[in-house]
This record gives C-alpha cells, structure tokens and sequence, in this order.
C-alpha cells in the first residue's frame, strides 16, 4: 500500500507506469517463455524465496526485483531451455536473472527517453528469504502481482529521483 | 539454405540456448553452435574456428558486445561475417553505436522466431 505522503509526481507515476511494468513483464513470459501471465489478486504476502534483482542508472535510477519460488524459477528455466523441470540444475539462477532483465530492459524501452538515458545493471540473484533490503529510494515503489503458472510472481520497481 | 556455424556470445548461458533455439524455429539449419561467455573468449573462439553468423550481446562482464565488435576487424577469420546484436538495450543511440562499430543488425529482446528470421535471414544469403 502506498502512504498518503506520496507526491503528485509519484502518485502520476504510479498510474502512467504500473500497466506498462505489467505489459513488459507479460510480453517477457509470453515471448521469451511461451506462457500468459494471469491476474492475481490475493492481497496476502507469500513466501517467496528467489528473488532476481536488476538496477537501473541514469535518468531512472532504482531497482527492479523479480520474486517467486524455487518451483517457479525451476519451471521458468526449464521453459527457456526447453528442459524437464528435472533436469534444470543451476542454469536456474541464471534464467530467472535474465527475466528480469529483460522485463527491466522491456519496461525502461517502453518509456519515452528512457531507452538512451537509462542503463541496466548485470542480474544478482538471491535465494532465501531470511533478508531485509535497502535500497536507495525516496519514493513508494510500483509493484505487478501475477500469477505463472498458478504461481505468485512480485515485480516490484524501486525509484529513486 | 546450406546448414551454418554460429557463434554466440553471451554472459547468459541459458540466453545462449535460447538464442540457439530460437535460430532453429526461425528455420536456420545449424550444423554448429559455438558459444562464448564475452568478447574475449569469442575473440579466441575466431581464432580458431571459422563461423559463418555471429549473435552476440552487447551489456557483458570482461569486454562488451561493442568493443567485442570493433575488435573483430583483426581477427581474419571473422573478416565479413555477419554480425547481429542481440540486446534488451534498445536504444537509438546503442544501435547506432552497434552498427557503426561493424554490426550488421539488432534483435531485441524478447523476441520471436519471426523477429529472429526478418533479422536473421537477410545476412545468410552467401550460405544458401
């Protein structure tokens, strides 16, 4: 939920922005991995243990996080690879990362100046959820809840400036 | 058309794959694929190997896809292989830079089998 102190700035930032972060995010899985994203609409936290992180320099400056569960980010992998779930071993970590970069890179190109004045960072990716994370940012983040696969997937978007 | 030898270049081994992948479903018969994890280690690889389509990203640890590209020029086996840059940096100034430094083209991700062959095929046509 976003606080009652969020700028006009923000608060039109967050109505502008939010669709287009969820159309990059869907257009990701749908290309990329060959499945829809569906709407989730439970409002209660989940446990999600793998979480992918790209930063973003320049006229955007923030992070953007991909969270899900190991099954999910085993199931992405195996789709991108074309594998069993079964077979997919640590080339999990390394999916997962590269969606998220490519929803990053989709979602920055999708906004006008964005595409020349904003950089993306490599991918890190964390596992576990035992964590806390700061990030460098004056501003109430945009989040996509979404389901892959009947599975949460948290798309969240930090800005800073 | 003739089947070909690509190398990709990419920090992402599981976008290598898919890069793989997605040059097969566009219906380009692959008799090889070689992989490298940077502009480095595809520098080596033309060092020995002649290929007959390079992908390569631009955003990688060690050397870039745009320095890798501007290297390129000296290695003799990669004299006037077709260079398609495959990148979630889409930006004007990116291809620009791309395409002065000697790409020949640029796939952006994501993308479809179909974006891959209308990006892809127009530069295979000395392997037909």
């Amino acid at each position: 939920m976003r606080p009652t102190s969020e700028s006009p700035a923000a608060s039109q930032r967050h109505q502008t922005w939010t669709p287009l972060l969820e159309v990059a995010a869907r257009e990701v899985f749908e290309l990329m991995l060959g499945c829809q994203l569906t709407e989730w609409s439970a409002e209660q936290d989940v446990a999600l243990d793998i979480t992918a992180m790209v930063g973003l320099a320049g006229q955007m400056c923030g992070l953007l996080s991909l969270r899900c569960d190991q099954e999910s980010a085993t199931l992405m992998a195996s789709k991108m690879l074309g594998l069993e779930p079964h077979h997919v071993g640590t080339e999990m970590g390394d999916a997962i990362g590269e969606v998220c970069n490519m929803v990053a890179g989709n979602f920055k190109n999708k906004i006008s100046g964005m595409e020349s004045g904003c950089m993306l960072s490599v991918p890190t990716v964390i596992t576990g959820t035992n964590y806390n994370l700061y990030s460098h940012t004056d501003s109430p983040g945009l989040e996509v809840r979404l389901l892959f696969e009947s599975k949460p997937v948290v798309i969240s978007l930090q800005i800073r400036g | 058309m003739a089947s070909i030898r690509a190398l990709i270049v990419d920090d992402s081994s599981v976008m290598r794959k898919i890069v793989a992948r997605s040059l097969r479903q566009a219906g380009i018969e692959l008799s090889e694929v070689l992989e490298a994890g940077n502009g480095v280690e595809a520098l080596g690889v033309l060092q020995e190997n002649q290929v007959d389509l390079i992908l390569c990203d631009i955003n990688m640890p060690v050397m870039d896809g745009l320095e890798f590209i501007k290297q390129l020029s000296t290695v003799e086996k990669a004299k006037g292989v077709p260079v398609i840059m495959v990148t979630t940096e889409g930006s004007e100034s990116h291809v620009v830079q791309a395409l002065s430094s000697g790409a020949c083209g640029y796939l952006r991700k994501p993308f479809t089998a179909d974006q891959v062959k209308e990006h892809v095929l127009p530069f295979l046509g000395g392997t037909s």
